[in-house]
C-alpha cells in the first residue's frame, strides 16, 4: 500500500499513493520533452489534467471536500473549460508534497473561508481551457491542419472536414506540448458544465460505506493512539504512572506528547482508550485554573467601555452625534463559546522514519498539515508528505494541525510504526478552537426627525487571530478579521450608511483557544447588528424592512437580496394569524445574503413555519449545492442559536459530549428555502458560509415580534427555549 | 473469543466481551463503514441492524451481538442491488461530508420496515441521527421517495 519511491537521474517520483491508492502522481524530468505521468503512466495535460487511453478524466483538486461540495464544483470549472465528457471525469487530490517539489503550480490547499471555489476559479478554468488547446493543437498537428479549424466537445475533436479523434487518443501527443500561457475563458453564458445543478462526484461510496475518512486509514504494522491532553488549557503534564495499564490488552507504549498531553498506543483504539482511561494522570493546572465563565465574562464586560479598542469602521464623528442625538438607543449583547463538534472526531495518521515523515489525514488546509509536519519532524520538506482523504466535517476546525502535530509526536516515538490517533469525541469537545466570545455594547442616536444619526458598535472579546495566526494581526495588535461584515469596503463590508459610525474592538482574550468557526465572527456581528436594526426601527415606530431599505440605499445588490427575501415572505401583506417575521442582511465572504423568516411561539417553544436565505455569490458553479449549503448553514446556525454554548469550570470546559452540547435533529429542521441570485460581481463570493450569519438574528427579530421579548444572550437554551 | 455473524458471514473476534461492537466491526472485523462519533448513543453513526433492529453499536456490548444476525452498511445493498434507501440517496443526492449517513441510512432502513410509508411525524420521532452538515430536507425527501419507490 505504501509506493516506494524511486529515485534515479532519469526520474524521480514525489510523493506517495495515498490509502486506497490511486492519488500518487509521478513526476518525471525526462531528457526528451518533458512529460508528467500520473501513477498509471497516464499523461498530465498541464497540471490539472490527467487523461487516460480509456478516455477518463482525472481532475485534479488541491482544496479539500468536506461536504460542502467544492470538489464537485471545481471540477465543473475544469470540465467545463476542457469540453470534455462529464460522464467521464474522476478526481484526485495532489499533495502539498508534491506542490512544493513543482514550485506550487495548483496554488493554495486551503478550504476555509469560503474561498475553494471563488479564489481559484479562474486559474482552474485557465488550466481546463489550457489543457483543451494542447489536445486540439495536438489532433491538429497529427492532421496537420491549423488548430483553428478544429473544435472539441464532451471530449471529442473534430476538424472542419468532419474528421474526428478523442482525448484519450491525443493525450500523449497533448502531453508533449508547451502549456499555452495566453487563454481565453469562456463567457459564462455559455456555460453548460458548470452552473448547473449536477449531482456529486462523491456519493456512490458516502451510501455504501465505501467512502474513506482519516478514522478508517489503515496502514501495515499500524498501531492506534489514544490521547488526552490536560483538561485546563495551559496546564502540563506532571507525572502519569504507566505501571498501571502497561499490561492491559494491546497497550504497546504510553506516550507524552508535547508537554501537555498523553497517549497509550496500542494495537486498537479500543485498547488504546481503555489503557487511557486507567492511567492515572497528574496535571499541573497552575495559572488557568481559576478561570470559569463567570470570570471570563467579567473580563469581556470591562472591556465594552474601556478607552483603548481598535477600530474597525469609522466615519464622523459618532460621540457628538450620540450626545446631541434627540434618542438614544442602547442595548449590550453577548454570544458565548461554541465547539465544532465536526460529525467525524479528529484523527490523523503518521509514519515516522529518520528520513521520512507522511501524514494520512482529513485536513482543510493541506499545506498547514505540511508544514507542520515539516516543522515537528524536524525533516526537509523533500522528506515529507500529507494524504488527504474525505473529511467527516471541517466548518473551520480542520483547518488546525493540532491533531497532526500529536500524530507525528507519538510516531516519532516508535519510528518505523505508522500510528493512528483518533480523539475521542471528549477529547474533540474539550479541545477544540472555539467559536470566539463576545459581548457588544450597541448605541444608536437619532436625530428629532427620528433619522439615525450616529451608531456606535462596541465589541469587547477575542481575536481569533491572536489565538491562531498571531502573525496575520496588524503591527498594532489590530485583529482585522474581528471585523468580518462590519468593514468599510472589501469582500466583508458594512453595508448600511450611517453619517456617524463608530464600529471597534476591545480585545480581551481569554485563556481557551479560539478558532475560525463556520461563518467566524459573522455569527455574532450579525446578530448584533442584525436585531440591533430591528431594536432602532422598533424605537421609531417604523417597519424593520423600511428602516433597513433606507439605510442601504448606496448599495443595491444587499438592497436585492434582502427584497428578495421580503418578497418571498410576504413582508408586504400580513402574516397569518399566530405567525410572526423577521429579517436580516449582510454582507459575507464576498457574498451577499439576506434571511427571512415566519416564526410561531406557544409557550417556550418556537416553531419556524420557514426559513428563507438569499445569496448573491456573483457566480453560482452548482446551484443544488449551493442549496444545500444554505440548508445546512441554517442546521449548523440555528443548533448554535439555540444549543451551542460551551463554557468554562476551573480553567476547563465543562461539555463532553452530545448529551451536553446538543444539535439539531430532523424534527427540529425548519422548512427552508433558498434564492440564489448570481448577479455577475466579481470577485467571486463563496458559499459555505455566508447564510449562517442570517437564520439567528431572523429568528430572534420575529421572536420579538412575536413576545416583545428581546434576547441579546445565547444559545436560546438558557432562557428555556426550545425549538419545536 | 466471540463468534459474531456480520453480513451473511461468520467471524471469531478475540475482543474483550465488553468491547463495544462498533469496534469489534471496525478494529477486529475491518468493516470501517460504521463510523464513531459520540460513543454514548447520542449520534447514531455507528448504527448497525442487529437481527434486523437499528442498534447504536457503540453503546452495544459485542457478547450481546453473538450468536445474531449483524449487518451493516456494507452489508445492506443485496446481490449487488443497492437497497432502496441507499438508492434514493444516490437519486437525491443527500450526503454532505456522508460520516454520518452510514447511520442514517441504517436507521431509515429499519424505520421503512417498520412502517413502509411513513408520514413526517413518523420520521421526526424515529430518526434522531446526528447530521452537522445539516442535510435533513434532503434525508426527509429521499425518505418518502424510496418509501415509494
Amino acid at each position: 500500500m505504501n509506493f516506494v519511491p524511486k529515485i534515479n537521474r532519469r526520474s524521480f517520483v514525489v510523493g506517495a499513493a495515498a490509502v486506497g491508492g490511486g492519488l500518487s502522481i509521478g513526476l518525471e524530468l525526462p531528457t526528451g520533452p518533458q512529460v508528467v505521468r500520473a501513477a498509471d503512466g497516464s499523461p498530465e495535460i498541464g497540471v490539472w489534467v490527467v487523461i487516460r487511453p480509456d478516455e477518463t478524466v482525472v481532475i485534479r483538486t488541491a482544496r479539500s471536500e468536506m461536504g460542502q461540495g467544492s470538489v464537485t464544483g471545481l471540477a465543473q470549472l475544469i470540465a467545463e473549460e476542457l469540453e470534455c465528457d462529464w460522464s467521464k471525469v474522476t478526481t484526485e487530490y495532489v499533495t502539498p508534497g508534491q506542490s512544493v517539489a513543482r514550485k506550487r503550480p495548483w496554488g493554495a490547499f486551503s478550504s476555509t473561508g469560503s474561498r475553494s471555489i471563488r479564489e481559484s476559479e479562474k486559474y482552474v478554468r485557465e488550466g481546463g481551457a489550457a489543457a483543451r488547446m494542447m489536445l486540439i493543437q495536438a489532433a491538429a498537428n497529427e492532421w496537420k491542419v491549423p488548430a483553428s479549424e478544429c473544435s472539441a466537445s464532451d471530449g471529442t475533436i473534430t476538424h472542419s472536414s468532419g474528421k474526428k479523434t478523442t482525448y484519450g487518443k491525443m493525450a500523449e501527443a497533448a502531453a508533449k506540448l508547451e502549456v499555452p500561457k495566453d487563454v481565453k475563458l469562456k463567457d459564462p453564458k455559455d456555460w453548460k458544465i458548470a452552473g448547473k445543478p449536477l449531482k456529486r462526484l462523491d456519493t456512490a461510496d458516502k451510501v455504501v460505506g465505501k467512502m474513506e475518512y482519516g478514522i478508517d486509514v489503515k496502514l501495515p504494522g499500524m498501531l492506534n493512539a489514544s490521547i488526552k491532553a490536560c483538561p485546563v488549557f495551559g496546564g502540563k503534564v506532571k507525572s502519569f504512572d504507566t505501571a498501571k495499564v502497561d499490561k492491559m490488552p494491546g497497550v504497546k507504549k504510553v506516550a507524552q506528547v508535547a508537554d501537555n498531553a498523553v497517549a497509550v498506543v496500542a494495537d486498537t483504539f479500543w485498547h488504546a482508550k481503555t489503557a487511557l482511561d486507567a492511567l492515572p494522570i497528574q496535571w499541573d493546572t497552575v495559572g488557568n485554573e481559576k478561570v470559569s465563565s463567570a470570570t471570563i465574562a467579567k473580563f469581556l464586560e470591562e472591556g465594552l467601555t474601556a478607552e483603548q479598542a481598535f477600530v474597525g469602521n469609522k466615519n464622523g464623528d459618532v460621540k457628538a452625534a450620540i450626545e446631541s442625538g434627540a434618542k438614544k438607543v442602547e442595548a449590550v449583547y453577548s454570544y458565548p463559546y461554541q465547539n465544532h463538534a465536526t460529525m467525524e472526531p479528529m484523527n490523523a495518521t503518521a509514519l515516522y522514519t529518520p528520513d521520512k515523515c507522511e501524514v494520512w489525514c482529513g485536513t482543510q488546509d493541506g499545506e498547514g498539515a505540511f508544514g507542520a509536519v515539516v516543522q515537528t519532524s524536524g525533516l526537509p520538506a523533500t522528506k515529507c508528505d500529507v494524504h488527504k482523504v474525505m473529511l467527516g466535517g471541517g466548518f473551520g476546525r480542520r483547518g488546525r494541525a493540532d491533531y497532526v502535530i500529536q500524530a507525528v509526536q507519538i510516531a516519532m516515538q516508535m519510528p518505523g510504526t505508522p500510528i493512528k490517533l483518533i480523539w475521542t469525541r471528549e477529547e474533540d469537545m474539550q479541545h477544540g478552537a472555539y467559536h470566539p466570545i463576545t459581548q457588544c455594547k450597541m448605541v444608536g442616536a437619532f436625530d428629532k426627525d427620528n433619522n439615525l444619526t450616529g451608531l456606535h458598535m462596541r465589541i469587547s472579546g477575542q481575536s481569533i487571530l491572536a489565538s491562531v495566526l498571531p502573525s496575520r494581526m496588524d503591527k498594532d495588535g489590530r485583529d482585522p478579521v474581528t471585523f468580518q461584515g462590519l468593514n468599510p469596503s472589501g469582500e466583508t463590508a458594512f453595508q448600511y450608511s450611517i453619517p456617524n459610525l463608530l464600529i471597534d474592538h476591545a480585545m480581551r482574550n481569554p485563556h481557551v483557544p479560539a478558532g475560525f468557526w463556520r461563518g467566524v465572527n459573522v455569527n455574532h456581528n450579525a446578530i448584533y447588528v442584525e436585531c440591533f436594526m430591528d431594536e432602532l426601527a422598533h424605537s421609531i415606530g417604523v417597519d424593520a424592512l423600511e428602516f433597513r431599505r433606507k439605510l442601504l440605499g448606496k448599495n443595491p445588490k444587499a438592497l436585492a437580496v434582502l427584497n428578495a427575501v421580503a418578497e418571498r415572505i410576504g413582508w408586504d401583506k400580513p402574516a397569518e394569524k399566530g405567525r410572526f417575521r423577521g429579517l436580516s442582511q449582510m454582507m459575507a465572504f464576498g457574498s451577499y445574503v439576506a434571511g427571512a423568516t415566519e416564526i410561531s411561539v406557544e409557550g417556550d417553544k418556537i416553531k419556524i413555519h420557514k426559513l428563507i436565505g438569499a445569496t448573491d455569490p456573483g457566480y453560482a458553479v452548482n446551484p443544488a449545492q449551493i442549496d444545500r449549503q444554505v440548508a445546512g448553514s441554517f442546521v449548523y446556525g440555528l443548533s448554535a442559536l439555540f444549543y451551542g454554548e460551551i463554557t468554562v469550570k476551573d480553567g476547563a470546559v465543562e461539555q463532553a459530549n452530545f448529551d451536553t452540547y446538543n444539535s439539531l435533529r430532523i424534527a427540529e429542521m425548519p422548512p427552508v428555502e433558498s434564492i440564489l441570485m448570481p448577479s455577475g460581481h466579481t470577485p467571486w463570493g463563496g458559499v459555505g458560509e455566508p447564510t449562517i450569519l442570517v437564520a439567528a438574528p431572523a429568528v430572534l427579530n420575529a421572536y420579538f415580534r412575536a413576545t416583545g421579548k428581546r434576547i441579546r444572550s445565547f444559545p436560546l437554551k438558557n432562557h428555556n427555549l426550545q425549538i419545536a | 473469543m466471540v463468534r459474531l455473524n456480520i453480513n451473511g458471514k461468520d467471524h471469531d473476534v478475540d475482543v474483550d466481551p465488553n468491547t463495544p461492537l462498533l469496534w469489534a466491526i471496525r478494529e477486529n472485523v475491518g468493516l470501517t463503514g460504521t463510523k464513531y462519533g459520540c460513543g454514548i448513543a447520542q449520534c447514531g453513526a455507528c448504527t448497525v441492524h442487529v437481527d434486523g433492529v437499528a442498534t447504536r453499536s457503540c453503546s452495544f456490548p459485542t457478547s450481546a451481538a453473538a450468536g445474531k444476525k449483524i449487518v451493516t452498511i456494507e452489508g445492506l445493498a443485496q446481490n449487488g442491488v443497492l437497497h432502496k434507501v441507499q438508492q434514493a440517496w444516490i437519486d437525491h443526492d443527500v450526503p454532505q461530508c456522508g460520516y454520518c449517513q452510514s447511520g442514517m441510512i441504517m436507521a431509515v432502513a429499519e424505520l421503512l420496515k417498520l412502517k413502509p410509508k411513513p408520514t413526517d411525524a413518523d420520521i421526526d420521532r424515529e430518526i434522531t441521527n446526528i447530521c452537522r452538515c445539516g442535510t435533513f430536507q434532503q434525508v426527509r425527501a429521499a425518505i418518502h421517495a424510496a418509501a415509494n419507490a
